[in-house]
C-alpha cells in the first residue's frame, strides 16, 4: 500500500530463485525415490522438521523463550489424531476436523502451561517446559490405566492416512502420467504446510506483534513501560508454536500409521530447538537450514557408516548408532564454537551476539 | 478545580526491607505544568516514579490519575491510562532501528492481531502505515529524523535520549515522566532539551521531571517538590522552594557538616 516503499512483491524480484527453489522442491521426491522409498521418507521428515522448527521458532527465535518442551505439543496433536481417526476408539474422524483440533487442543495445552510460567524468566522457564514435556510423556505411557486412553507404551497403531475422499495418501495412484507413491503424496502435503508456516513467520515477525515480540526480548521492562501486556504477548507466542506442534504431530500420525510416547522424548524437543539455534534463532531461512541438515546428517551418516567402516576396516567396528550421536554432539559444539548466532543468523542476532561478546 | 488536577498521590510508601525509600509521600499535579521532583541522590525520586509507573508495588497510599485510581504493580495499565516515562540509564531496543522503537510505543494505541498479521488485509495495512507515519512524526518532532533507520544503540547519546522522549510520546500520555533527561548532556544539548521539553508542554502533555540540574529545573518548572530520605519536604513555585531552608540543608547541610 506504499507505493514508495514497496516497489514490488518479493517474489517478483526474486523470481528466478523462487521459481528455482520450486523447481528443487518438485524435483526432491522423485530424485530421492531412485535411492527407495526410505529416501522420500526421510526428506518427509526433513520438511515436517522444517515445519515444527519454524513453529518453535515463533516461541524461542520471536519471543525469546527458552522452551525445553516443545514436543509436548507435538505429542499432543499426534495423539488427537490418533485417538480419533483409528481403531483403538472405533472413531475415523476426516483429518480436516482432526488437524485444526489437534492445533486447538495443543494451543489450550500451550496457554495452560503457559498461563502460570510465563513469569518465570531464561533457566527457570526452560526447566519447567521441560518438566511439562516429561509429564505429557509419562501420561501417554500410562494412561491405560484404569480407563484405556493411550494404549500405554504400545501406542496406537492402525491410524487412517489423510484421505480426501477416495484419494487416499497412503496408496499408490497415478496422476497426469505421472505415478506419485504414498511418501511423496505427503512430501508435497508437507511442502504444502511448510511454505505456510513460512507465511506465517514472515508476516508475524514485521506486525505489530512481532515488533513487540522483539522488544520484549530486547528489554522486557522498558517494553512494559511502553504499554505492552508482556504476559499475553508472550503467551500469544506460546500458543502459536504449540499451535504449529500440533498440526506437525497430526500429520506426523496419519504418515506414520502408528504413535508411541517414545517419539516424544526429551531428546526430540532438544533436536527441534537444536534446529533453530543451529540454523539461525529468528532467521527463517537458517532455521530452515537447521532443520534439513540435523535431519539429513543422521540419516547420510546412518546408510553412510556401514559401508564406510565395510570399505575401511572390513568390517563394523563402531556402531553406526552411537557414532552418528558422536558427530551429531560434535557438529554442535563446532557450530556453536565458531559461528555462535548459528550457520546462517539474521544480521540482527548476530549484531546481538556481538555485542554481547565484547 | 477538580477537572484540573491530573495526578495525584496519596501517602504512598515503599520499603525495601528496612529501608523506607518512600515515606508517605503526596503530591498533586495539574494538567499542563511542568512539575519538577528533586532531592539529592538515593531520596527516592526514582523509586517514586516506579510506584507511579506500576515498575514496583507500593507497600500502602495510592494514585489517582486523570480521575481515577491506578492499579499498583502494572506497567502495561499505567501506560494504557496515560502516562509514559523515561528511563534514568537509557532503555531503548538497541538492536531495533529509532522508528521501530517508536513504532513500538505506538503498540497499545493499535489492535491489528495475529489474524491480521497474516493475512495482512486492509484494516491491518492501513493501521500499519498509520504507525509508521505517526512514528516518522514522533521523529521529526523531537528532531532526529534523519537517524530513523539507524540502530538505536548507535545513536548519539543525546538522541537516544530524544529517540526515548519519542518512544514515549507515542503511546500519547497525558503524563510525561522523565527521569533525569538531562543527566550527562552537555550545555547546547541541555538548552535544546529544555526547548523540546517546553514544546511537549504547549502540545497539551502534562510534564512530571526528575533532575539533578537544578538551573533546568528552575528554568523549566512551574512547581517543585523536594525529596530527601523518602519525604517530601517541601513543594511550591521555584523561586520560595530556593529559598527554603529545609532543602539548602538537605542539599547543602549533609555534606558540609
Amino acid at each position: 500500500m506504499n507505493g514508495s516503499r514497496k516497489k514490488s512483491l518479493p517474489w517478483q524480484r526474486h523470481w528466478l530463485g523462487v521459481l528455482l527453489v520450486g523447481a528443487v522442491l518438485l524435483a526432491v521426491p522423485f530424485v530421492a525415490a531412485l535411492g527407495g522409498q526410505a529416501w522420500v521418507r526421510i526428506a518427509n521428515f526433513a520438511i515436517l522438521y522444517v515445519f515444527l522448527a519454524l513453529g518453535l521458532n515463533i516461541v524461542v527465535g520471536y519471543a525469546g523463550l527458552l522452551d525445553l518442551g516443545y514436543v509436548a505439543f507435538y505429542a499432543v496433536g499426534a495423539y488427537v489424531y490418533a485417538l480419533l481417526a483409528s481403531p483403538h476408539f472405533g472413531v475415523h474422524l476426516p483429518f480436516w476436523v482432526i488437524l485444526p483440533l489437534g492445533a486447538a487442543i495443543a494451543c489450550l495445552f500451550g496457554m495452560l502451561l503457559g498461563a502460570p510460567t510465563l513469569k518465570l524468566r531464561g533457566d527457570y522457564l526452560a526447566i519447567v517446559t521441560l518438566g511439562f514435556g516429561e509429564i505429557i510423556r509419562i501420561f501417554l505411557n500410562n494412561l491405560n490405566a484404569p480407563i484405556n486412553v493411550t494404549n500405554g507404551a504400545q501406542g496406537i497403531t492402525l491410524i487412517d492416512p489423510i484421505e480426501i475422499g477416495d484419494f487416499s495418501f497412503a496408496a499408490t495412484s497415478t496422476i497426469l502420467g505421472v505415478e506419485i507413491s504414498g511418501p511423496q503424496k505427503y512430501y508435497f502435503l508437507l511442502v504444502a504446510l511448510a511454505i505456510l508456516v513460512i507465511i506465517v513467520n514472515v508476516r508475524l515477525q514485521d506486525s505489530r506483534i512481532g515488533r513487540a515480540w522483539q522488544a520484549i526480548r530486547e528489554d522486557e521492562v522498558a517494553a512494559k513501560a511502553c504499554g505492552i501486556n508482556t504476559r499475553n504477548i508472550k503467551l500469544l507466542a506460546f500458543a502459536m508454536g504449540a499451535s504449529f506442534g500440533g498440526v506437525a504431530g497430526g500429520v506426523f500420525s496419519a504418515m506414520q500409521g502408528f504413535v508411541s510416547p517414545e517419539s516424544f522424548s526429551l531428546m526430540e524437543s532438544i533436536t527441534i530447538l537444536a534446529m533453530v539455534v543451529l540454523g539461525g534463532m529468528g532467521h527463517i531461512p537458517g532455521v530452515i537450514l537447521g532443520a534439513v541438515l540435523l535431519t539429513a546428517l543422521p540419516e547420510v551418516l546412518r546408510y553412510g557408516i556401514e559401508p564406510l567402516q565395510d570399505a575401511v576396516f572390513g568390517r563394523m567396528i563402531i556402531d553406526p548408532e552411537s557414532l552418528r550421536m558422536l558427530i551429531f554432539g560434535l557438529a554442535l559444539v563446532l557450530v556453536m564454537r565458531f559461528r555462535p548466532a548459528g550457520l546462517w543468523p539474521s544480521p540482527q542476532r548476530r549484531r546481538e551476539l556481538a555485542e554481547s561478546s565484547d | 478545580m477538580g477537572e484540573q488536577i491530573l495526578l495525584e498521590a496519596h501517602a504512598v510508601a515503599k520499603h525495601f526491607g528496612g529501608v523506607k525509600a518512600l515515606h508517605d509521600v503526596s503530591l498533586t499535579i495539574r494538567r499542563g505544568e511542568i512539575y519538577g521532583l528533586i532531592g539529592p541522590n538515593g531520596a527516592g525520586k526514582t523509586t517514586f516514579f516506579n510506584c507511579l509507573t506500576g515498575l514496583y508495588k507500593n507497600e500502602s497510599g495510592h494514585f489517582t490519575f486523570a480521575g481515577a485510581r491506578l492499579a499498583a504493580d502494572a506497567p502495561h495499565k499505567a501506560a494504557e491510562a496515560g502516562i509514559a516515562r523515561t528511563f534514568q540509564n537509557i532503555r531503548l531496543f538497541g538492536n531495533m532501528t529509532a522508528i521501530e522503537n517508536v513504532m513500538v510505543g505506538r503498540h497499545m494505541r493499535t489492535h491489528a492481531n495475529v489474524i491480521g498479521a497474516i493475512t495482512r488485509n486492509r484494516a491491518t495495512m492501513a493501521e500499519e502505515g498509520a504507525i509508521t507515519r505517526r512514528a516518522e512524526e514522533l521523529l521529526h518532532y523531537v528532531g532526529i529524523s534523519e537517524r530513523a533507520h539507524d540502530y538505536a544503540k548507535n545513536l548519539s547519546y543525546g538522541d537516544q535520549r530524544r529517540l526515548e522522549i519519542a518512544r514515549a510520546l507515542a503511546t500519547e500520555p497525558k503524563l510525561l515522566a522523565l527521569d533525569e533527561p538531562a543527566a550527562g548532556m552537555n550545555g547546547t544539548e541541555t538548552e535544546a532539551l529544555r526547548v523540546l521539553v517546553e514544546g511537549i508542554c504547549r502540545d497539551g502533555v502534562t510534564v512530571l521531571l526528575i533532575e539533578h540540574d537544578v538551573k533546568l529545573v528552575m528554568g523549566l518548572c512551574g512547581r517543585v517538590a523536594v525529596l530527601d530520605y523518602g519525604e517530601k519536604i517541601c513543594e511550591d513555585v521555584p523561586a520560595v522552594v530556593q529559598k527554603d531552608p529545609r532543602v539548602i540543608e538537605a542539599y547543602l547541610g549533609g555534606s558540609v557538616a
